[in-house]
């Protein structure tokens, strides 16, 4: 019997047509970021605006340079909620999604109030929250009802994807419930699992934000919304200005990360972490 | 895989039957009756084909043996081995696409089975070794199924259900997807291992010319409800090879069978 010699098709990442659309997408982008910080610059020294209505982005730098003390300690705790938030959105929501999964009647019984708690703006809910919660609990809490439902609704999704014939063959093979679970379940529902994740990244952030500032200054808390809220009744706009650019490329940082990490994951095998000519 | 083992009957009355299949119904929740009532006996060892057209129920015919639905009524029985050892299954499942795990290797996917059996590493390891082999894709086993052409995805399909040592191999069109050259090939392939290693093969196809050319027995099906249409004994000599496949017998018995196929064209449109 012979063995067909195809070789494994790959991606040739190094031709240089792919080189060039790559340059091109990390190019383009920057050149619009620094024609839009040259607008900016040049619309308040025409107009003279000054820096408490609209600053420049030299001040804004500068105060960035300048507030770094402050402002770094503010992202650290603005950090540390949303990875607190994010880590109790991932396990709540691949636990829940689990049992889901295993029991119809859990299902049944929980799932629209998953869906409540989804619909809800969780600006409306924070208030609530920070009554009856210390306040570091109530902003974790307010950072994890926003991320977990898209981890749930993702994982719940790709669990029952699973690809009918392969279940079948489980069946054959006498699979137990465990096994089936983690050789063909888990698996399948990778993909899915990770692109919630993706969001909830995002999503736990803003989470973060929402209770931070629904704390306001009443709360004791430090974080970077908190920030922008003390610095809005100051009019330090600056400072807002720096805070806002720490807290989105924060976001970014960690949308970076998720989507590294989701393709370091599914490389292998997934289609979308694979080259388009294959 | 060629040492002889003592078989013992449970389940089925007659010593020489793999599968036996009495007044076999099955009733799909719509009210579709979609096959039956079917008699059928496969004598151990025997090669049979199942053709007919679509929906004729040949495939749920396949899985109401591999017991993946259970049938509305009637039996059916299905010879085990009374002393089944760890790992090993007296039924293999090939089916119509290659159902590999996209996110295990070759290796992992044809090792599947006797994970699930909870057989030692060592012995797995053997055992996979030998099936890839058998299907010739030895080099092949650190490669991802979406490496593989699609006439390799269904070899490692093959291996997984070749490494229990299965008594009975059902194969539900495992061929009907791929180009006729690599569908040639894997036929001969198919053969020479049942010729080396006879087991019981039950055969989907809607080729004439494939279930000529594999079984000694073909069952042409009739559609809604599935029934047996006709049987034919396919005496060629073995081995085959293409020398048979382009002999006049081989077109004699593929004139004969189709035309035991052919009230079905007109009965269903498409």
């Amino acid at each position: 019997m012979d063995a067909l010699p195809t070789p494994p098709l790959a991606a040739e990442p190094g031709s240089p047509e792919s080189r060039t659309v790559r340059l091109v997408r990390i190019l383009l982008p920057i050149a619009v970021l620094a024609a839009g910080i040259a607008v900016w610059a040049l619309v308040v020294r025409i107009n003279n605006i000054p820096p408490y209505v609209l600053p420049g982005p030299g001040a804004v730098l500068q105060t960035l340079i300048g507030d770094w003390q402050v402002l770094s300690k503010s992202l650290l705790v603005t950090l540390l909620t949303t990875l607190e938030g994010f880590v109790a959105a991932a396990v709540g929501g691949i636990v829940l999604a689990l049992l889901f999964n295993q029991s119809k009647w859990l299902e049944y019984s929980l799932f629209p109030y998953a869906v409540i708690l989804q619909v809800t703006p969780v600006i409306a809910i924070a208030p609530l929250l920070l009554i009856y919660l210390p306040q570091e609990t109530a902003v974790i809490v307010c950072a994890w009802i926003v991320a977990f439902f898209p981890v749930l609704s993702n994982t719940t999704l790709g669990l029952n994807s699973v690809d009918r014939n392969l279940a079948g063959l489980f069946q054959l093979y006498g699979a137990s419930r465990l096994q089936t679970l983690r050789y063909l379940k888990l698996p399948a529902a990778l993909p899915f699992i990770l692109g919630g994740l993706r969001i909830a990244g995002g999503l736990s952030l803003i989470g973060a934000v929402v209770a931070e500032i629904a704390a306001g200054t009443a709360g004791a808390g430090s974080g970077l919304a908190y920030r922008i809220a003390e610095s809005g009744y100051r009019l330090n706009i600056p400072r807002m200005f720096a805070a806002l650019l720490l807290l989105s490329a924060a976001g970014i940082v960690i949308y970076g990360l998720l989507a590294l990490t989701s393709h370091l994951v599914l490389r292998r095998w997934h289609e979308s972490a694979l080259g388009k000519e294959n | 895989m060629a040492e002889p083992k003592t078989l013992s009957e449970t389940g089925i009355g007659t010593a020489d039957l793999a599968v036996s299949l009495r007044g076999v119904t099955k009733v799909y929740g719509s009210g579709v009756t979609a096959l039956g009532p079917l008699d059928l006996d496969v004598d151990k060892g025997e090669f049979v084909s199942l053709l007919g057209p679509s929906g004729c129920g040949k495939s749920t015919a396949l899985r109401l043996i591999a017991g993946l639905n259970a049938p509305t009524s009637g039996t059916v029985r299905v010879s085990r081995r009374a002393n089944q050892a760890r790992g090993t299954h007296s039924i293999g499942f090939v089916f119509q696409e290659p159902t590999l795990m996209p996110w295990a290797s070759v290796r992992e996917n044809v090792r599947l089975p006797l994970k699930l059996a909870h057989q030692p590493a060592a012995e797995a390891n053997s055992r996979v070794g030998e099936a890839l082999t058998q299907v010739g894709l030895a080099e092949f086993a650190d490669a991802y199924p979406r490496e593989l052409s699609g006439g390799m995805k269904m070899r490692v399909s093959l291996a997984r259900a070749l490494v229990t040592d299965p008594d009975i191999l059902l194969m539900d069109e495992p061929f009907a997807a791929l180009d006729e050259i690599t569908r040639f090939r894997l036929n001969n392939d198919l053969l020479a291992l049942w010729r080396n290693l006879r087991k019981t093969v039950i055969f989907v196809t809607h080729s004439v010319f494939e279930s000529v050319y594999l079984s000694q027995r073909v069952i042409v099906m009739t559609s809604r409800p599935g029934r047996i249409g006709a049987e034919f004994r396919i005496a060629a000599p073995e081995p085959r090879g293409e020398d048979f496949r382009t002999s006049a017998d081989y077109a004699g018995y593929c004139r004969t069978v189709s035309g035991a196929l052919a009230p079905s064209y007109s009965g269903a449109a498409g």
